[in-house]
Formats: structure tokens, sequence, C-alpha cells
């Protein structure tokens, strides 16, 4: 029990407390860098602004001081509830992402995720498809036609790629053989010979060094095209820039939060920048090898410090090596949304359907039956 | 296995208790100042002319049933997908049969022009 609480602490804390406030502060730096202008420096404490790490702060005082605001005519309860079913799946979904792997201490285990189960996955869609309540709610609640515009949008837009996200990891799952999360980490803790295959292809023969170029076994070189799908998905699911039609300011003003203030608007604003660091927390898990170091497996970590120091504390460094690998490619998956967010002007309505339906559904049907094929040729040429 | 649950229900009154907090403490420090005319719906200083609870039009609804109809299936793709080293070629076959009907659906869908906005 308190092993649970300890670890679910540590993943909060880091997302919410840590990652959180830093994340608003990278949206507005990198954007100004991004569009070669000097960004967020005005908030300021006695002259002091800190490049604008200010900011975040500013934001919490301003968003707790300003009004309560509900509108006529709008159904007071789910106008407050609303907020609440936006940020809690947001939330919840890190109880199943492993920010570690499995360590072995003398007698006891140690793995480094809050919930291991065995439907890790299903758990991430399941939870993320409550996400769409929220939106829907505070649309239909607010009494508006520019948010109930919106939240028809948003309702829309988020099953329709539900249905694409869910069919564009299929090959994944046929590649790593589970659904759960853990289980995929460590699968991706190992590297393969990149043109190992050549060899198999009537004999021919490889010279030497090519058969020595090795890369992680990770999701994105297994499933090129599933994570380009899957990424285009789950930035669709979140409704952030160029996906954000259901809250398009020049169309519908503000979309399903027009109606909110203060910090029931904060809500909103926290679940989707938290949406964030989540979805970075899903793709490092699926695509980037989890926690996994790469070339460094985690038996040669601990056989090679523990070899002058002892097996416990060889696991003790291998569980930190392991965390901060892991929140790296967070970070680096964080970058990756900002730079896609900036980069890219938002699609039309009609386009975003399109491409859900006519473009990502059929290429992940697509490539779940190429990933079988590939699969099947492979087992029966090695085997 | 119970015990896995104790982690999600744990993460899920966290959760709670941090919405509900915020809004809580929003309360408190929130001024209050209200009239008729600040409660308006906001509709760019126009008054509003259709109330949005009525019935309209939505064509979206036709999102809905694309959608109750391809996650369903899309559900059976994952635990084929798990165990599909085990099935081999036959569960590749299997899959494929499972998916034709689906994909001449999409295809009758995208003829009717069910996927035009």
């Amino acid at each position: 029990m308190l092993e649970v609480v300890l670890k679910l602490l540590f993943i909060v804390l880091v997302v919410l407390a840590g990652m959180l406030p830093l994340i608003t502060w990278v949206e507005r730096k990198q954007s100004a860098v991004m569009q070669d202008r000097i960004g967020a420096n005005r908030a300021d404490l006695m002259g002091v602004t800190l490049l604008g790490l200010l900011h975040p702060m500013a934001d919490v005082i301003k968003l707790f001081s300003k009004e309560d605001f509900v509108p006529a005519g709008a159904n007071r309860i789910l106008h407050l509830l609303a907020p609440v079913v936006a940020i809690v799946p947001a939330i919840i979904t890190l109880a199943v992402i492993p920010y570690g792997g499995t360590y072995v201490f003398g007698a006891s285990t140690l793995s480094l995720v809050v919930a291991d189960v065995d439907w890790g996955i299903l758990f991430v869609f399941a939870v993320g498809s409550i996400a769409t309540y929220g939106a829907v709610m505070a649309g239909w609640s607010s009494n508006n036609n520019w948010s109930l515009l919106g939240s028809m949008r948003a309702s829309a837009q988020m099953i329709s790629y539900e249905v694409t996200m869910g069919l564009s990891i299929v090959g994944l799952f046929m590649v790593y053989e589970t659904l759960q999360l853990p289980a995929m980490a460590a699968w991706q803790d190992d590297s393969f010979r990149l043109l190992g295959f050549v060899e198999h292809l009537g004999g021919v023969q490889l010279p030497a060094f090519l058969g020595w170029i090795r890369l992680p076994a990770w999701g994105i070189f297994l499933q090129p095209l599933g994570f380009v799908l899957f990424l285009t998905c789950i930035m669709a699911e979140n409704k952030r820039p160029p996906f954000d039609a259901p809250e398009g300011e020049s169309e519908l003003v503000a979309g399903y939060h027009l109606e909110y203030s203060g910090m029931r608007f904060g809500l909103f604003y926290t679940a989707e920048f938290l949406e964030v660091p989540v979805i970075g927390c899903i793709l490092t898990t699926l695509f980037f090898g989890g926690w996994a170091i790469p070339f460094l497996p985690q038996e040669t970590i601990i056989s090679f410090i523990g070899a002058g120091f002892g097996e416990g504390f060889a696991t003790g460094v291998c569980l930190v090596l392991h965390v901060l690998s892991f929140l790296v490619k967070v970070a680096l998956m964080i970058w990756l949304q900002m730079a896609l967010r900036w980069t890219l002007p938002r699609f039309r309505y009609d386009q975003v359907m399109d491409l859900c339906w006519k473009v990502i559904l059929p290429l992940s049907i697509a490539n779940v039956f190429v990933t079988g094929a590939i699969i099947l040729w492979v087992e029966a040429v090695i085997a | 296995m119970l015990g896995e649950f104790v982690g999600i229900l744990l993460i899920l009154a966290l959760a709670l208790l941090i919405a509900a907090g915020f809004l809580a403490l929003h309360r408190v420090l929130s001024p209050k100042r209200e009239f008729a005319e600040k409660q308006e719906p906001f509709e760019c200083g126009e008054a509003q002319i259709a109330s949005p609870h009525q019935r309209f039009s939505v064509k979206f609804y036709l999102v809905a049933m694309l959608f109750v109809l391809f996650d369903v299936e899309a559900m059976f793709f994952y635990p084929w997908g798990a165990i599909f080293r085990d099935l081999g070629g036959y569960g590749l076959a299997v899959m494929a049969v499972f998916t034709v009907p689906l994909v001449l659906g999409l295809i009758y869908e995208w003829k009717k022009g069910a996927l035009e906005w």
C-alpha cells in the first residue's frame, strides 16, 4: 500500500507539479523562438523575471482571482461538472504508465508503475474517451450557440480519431504480443541488426561492417507508419492546434469553453496542457522504448556496475538511470508536440474529418495486414 | 490482481480531489458581482435570437453511427493482435475474412457521401 502511494505521488508530482507549469512556459518560449520574437518576459517579482519562469505563477493567481461566472439559462450542475470530467481522465491515465522497469533487490521486487494491469493500453483508450464528455457537457450546458457548435465539432472529431487511434497501433500489439504497457517497455530494452533480414533473401552475403549496424528494438523502427498515424490521432484527440477546430477562435470565439471563466476555464486549460506530457509518456512507452537506454540493456548495466560495487547498488543506479532516460524521452516528445503545434496552421474542419476517415483509417487497416504478412514471413524464414 | 485496482482507485481519488480543490478554492477567492446583462450568453454583442436548447440538425449523428460500427470492430483487433503469432497464417486469413465486409462498408459509405462535409 505504501509502495503504491509513493509510486503514485512520484509520477503525479513530477508531471503535475513539475512538468505542467514548465510546459506553459515552454509553450510561450518555444513559440517566441520559432516566431523570432522575445516572449514571456513580462511577469516580474521586484524586477526579477527569471526568463519568464514566473508566468505560470501569474497565470494561477489570475485564474483564481477571476469571477466564477455562470451564464443565465445554463445547466448549473453540468456546467460545474464539465471541467472536472475534462481534467480527471488526463490525470488518471498516469496510473498505467511505466516510468521504470522491474528491479530485484534481494528478496523484494520493485516495479515502477502504479497499476501493472494486463489491459494497460485499453485503460488509456477507455479513459481517453471519457474526456469527450467534458467537451460535450461544457458546450451543451452553457446555453450558448458558439459553445454548442464547438462541442458538436469536438465530439465528432474526438470519437472519429478514437477509432483510428486504436487501429493504428494494432500492428504494435502484434509485434509486442501484449497489451501490457510495462511488458511493452521491457520488450524494447533490446536491439536488432538493421540489415539482418537481407541474409535471408536468397543467400545474399552482407559485407561484415553493414551487418554490424544495430538499432534499438523500439516501436518507431518496427512500426514507422504506425507511429505517424498514432501521433496524428493522439494530437487530434487532445484538440490542440492544428486540430483545434472545436475551439477555433476565429470561427467559434472559443468553442465549447466560451462561457467559462476563472478556474473553471483553468481546469480545461490545465487538462489540455496536462495531456501534452501524458501523450509524451504514452508515445515514449509505445514507440521509444519507455525507460530503456539504447544499446545498454538492464542486465548489461547491472553486471557492469555490479562487478565493482555490488548487485544492490548497481540495481539502484540502473533504476535512477532508467527513470532519467524516461524523463528525457518524454521531454523530447513534448518538444516534438510543441514544434508541430507552432509549425502547422489550423486545418479546416472538413479536412480534419477527411484525414481521419479517408486517409488514416484505410492506412491503419493496411498497416495491420502488412505487419501480419511480414511477421509470418520472418517467422517462416528464421525459424 | 485486485491489488492493481488500488492504484487506479487512489489516483482517481487524487484527481477528483485536485479538481474539487481547485474549484472550491476558486469559489472562495473569486469576487461575485452578478447582474442581468452580464449573465447573458455571449453572442458577439447581439441578443441571442435562437436558443441552443432546441432541435438542431446534426450531420454529426452519422459520425456517431460510424464510430459505434468501427470502434466495436476495432475492439476485436486488440486481443487478436496480442496472440497473432500463436495463430499464424490461419489468424491472418480469418482476420482478412473479418475485415473485408468492414472495408466494403467503408467504401459504400465513402461512395454514398457519408464522409463528406
